[in-house]
């Protein structure tokens, strides 16, 4: 097989649904992920290890009571396997896509290939080129960060780094640990600490559960959602984990490796109170507030972007088709929902990648289905992001001494003195002036924090665009040389 | 269970199972950190887990800047602390 029709960025569930969608309608894909396992963040399984390097190696069984729904992602996962047996369909694990161009009328992704288990080749051992007519990204998201006193010692997390260690390595972050954040996915980690012998000390959500009032119609239209906020409610009352609602972490105290954690409630205008603070001992603590979509390789494309009402880039679409000719998105580029929601958008992708490229019209009945569970989950996933919203004070956690950057160990000071005696009017500027967001991390971390930031102190949304990263990913020219 | 794959730490062996990154089997021995910030010089370790935020950066068999949570350890693998930028 040379040059498939799609390419496909990311084998999360989007990315999967979507490449198994285009290759049962007769289309050949090359699926493209960054993990040794398909799956994503939300399916992430441990990196398979064979042969006599295999002894003791972690497996997929020993995670998969940390999973939801995994009957569908062995669906998945056998019908992939189908299509990679019979030369329909193409995967490049354990490789980072650090950018995308225009090939031959069509479209190329470029990444770097990661050092394989036990394998003793140098990262980026190889570098990897694909080209096709199509490419979708479905590229997820990580989790979004904001600043708080001390939140640079080590064993602090985001929630989603705490669960990665588990799901895909079998390792609890700490012995005694408290999650903290906003949104239904501090539940899920908590229980799968619990599960794995931690002792989760608590889960501070910042949003009263009554936040959820004013959206009963969406979580009517979703009920499935509803049954799986029971279930983890019962999970974290059978290992006695206490759930505190508005409540957030506002400092981590210790000297070299975080020993305790300060929480506060907050009052009702999101501000964190003065009286009736404690402090936790912990080893480790995931803090979440919610994530990010990952843009990048569709910015890097020219696709518009548009904004969600909590401030978030997200890629502009329609039926997965973006402004680009010939590029495509799904999942969670399109806006934070879920899994189940990235499931429906795959699916839809493929369709249209489909129709573009073949003219075949797919299958209305399902179409329609599709469209119709879109629209519910996607009602449900808006009133997620404003019962969850990042608190009004979240400020007030931050000290001037605070780092706001931790690559380049920029302040909250550095920032404030930019805002105020350097006018800067927005969150470019104030990267230019004072190196926030310029660090490995290319602002991935600082960034969310960085425009709430000016946001808090310009009274009004920061507007900048979306932050452009043409080399998504850093790497060595050496790898791109082809040179030892 | 019984490891029978160690890497070397700095002076010290670190079991660790096949599949898991350096940065976990660190975790597993209580080990949090494994860089200084350039500037402050202050300890580093874990944040993202996902290979997103690069504060785990460490020297992987002499080469400086590799991500923890993502570089497999390996058999004899020698992993040190990175001081600062990690140039040598």
């Amino acid at each position: 097989m040379t040059g498939a029709d799609v390419v496909v960025v990311g084998a999360g569930p989007a990315g999967l649904a979507c490449a198994v969608t285009a290759v049962r309608h007769g289309l050949t894909v090359d699926l493209v992920d960054a993990g040794w396992a398909v799956g994503g963040q939300y399916w992430r399984h441990p990196a398979p290890v064979e042969g006599a390097d295999g002894a003791g190696a972690v497996t997929a069984g020993e995670v998969a009571h940390l999973h939801h729904d995994l009957p569908t992602y062995r669906a998945l996962c056998s019908r992939l396997e189908e299509a990679v047996a019979a030369g329909r369909a193409r995967t490049f694990l354990g490789h980072e896509v650090w950018t995308v161009g225009r090939r031959d009328g069509g479209w190329e992704v470029a990444a770097t290939q990661r050092r394989a288990a036990g394998g003793r080749h140098a990262p980026g051992g190889g570098e990897l080129r694909v080209a096709a007519p199509a490419l979708v990204v479905a590229t997820g998201a990580y989790d979004t960060s904001l600043p708080f006193r001390g939140w640079d010692l080590p064993g602090v997390m985001t929630a989603g780094g705490l669960q990665a260690l588990l799901k895909g390595h079998a390792v609890a972050a700490g012995r005694r640990v408290a999650v903290a954040g906003s949104g239904p996915f501090l539940l899920p980690v908590a229980v799968g600490l619990a599960e794995s012998g931690a002792e989760v000390v608590g889960v501070y959500e910042a949003n009263p559960p009554t936040r959820w009032g004013r959206h009963l119609p969406a979580v009517a239209r979703n009920v499935a959602k509803l049954a799986e906020g029971a279930e983890y409610a019962a999970a974290l009352a059978r290992h006695r984990i206490p759930l505190r609602t508005g409540r957030m972490v506002v400092e981590a105290l210790g000297t070299d490796r975080v020993e305790a954690v300060t929480v506060a409630r907050l009052d009702a205008t999101g501000r964190p109170r003065p009286d009736g603070r404690t402090t936790v001992a912990v080893d480790a603590v995931g803090v979440g507030w919610g994530f990010t979509p990952v843009v990048d390789l569709a910015v890097t494309a020219g696709c518009a972007t548009t904004r969600t009402d909590d401030g978030r880039h997200v890629v502009a679409e329609t039926e997965g088709r973006t402004s680009v000719e010939g590029v495509y998105t799904a999942g969670e580029t399109t806006g934070v929902g879920g899994a189940a929601l990235a499931l429906a958008e795959g699916e839809r992708t493929a369709y249209s990648v489909l129709a573009d490229r073949t003219g075949h019209d797919p299958d209305a009945a399902r179409l329609r289905h599709l469209d119709r569970r879109i629209a519910a989950l996607r009602s449900f996933a808006a009133a997620m992001a404003q019962a969850h919203a990042v608190p009004a004070g979240w400020v007030d956690a931050t000290a001037a001494e605070t780092l706001v950057c931790r690559c380049e160990e920029v302040p909250r000071a550095a920032v404030d003195h930019a805002l105020r005696d350097r006018e800067a009017r927005d969150a470019r500027q104030v990267k230019q002036l004072t190196r926030a967001g310029m660090g490995w991390c290319q602002g991935r971390v600082c960034e969310a924090g960085c425009r709430a930031l000016v946001a808090d102190r310009i009274g009004r949304p920061d507007r900048s665009a979306a932050t452009e990263r043409l080399v998504a990913m850093p790497v060595r020219m050496r790898d791109l040389l082809g040179t030892p | 269970m019984t490891a029978l794959t160690t890497f070397r730490f700095d002076d010290r062996d670190v079991p660790y199972r096949p599949g898991q990154s350096v940065g976990a089997a660190l975790t597993a021995c209580d080990i949090r950190s494994w860089r200084t910030t350039p500037r402050e010089g202050r300890p580093r370790g874990l944040f993202c887990g996902i290979g997103i935020c690069y504060d785990c950066l460490v020297t992987v068999d002499g080469m400086p800047n590799q991500r923890a949570c993502l570089v497999l350890a390996a058999d004899g693998m020698r992993v040190t602390t990175q001081e600062g930028v990690g140039e040598r």
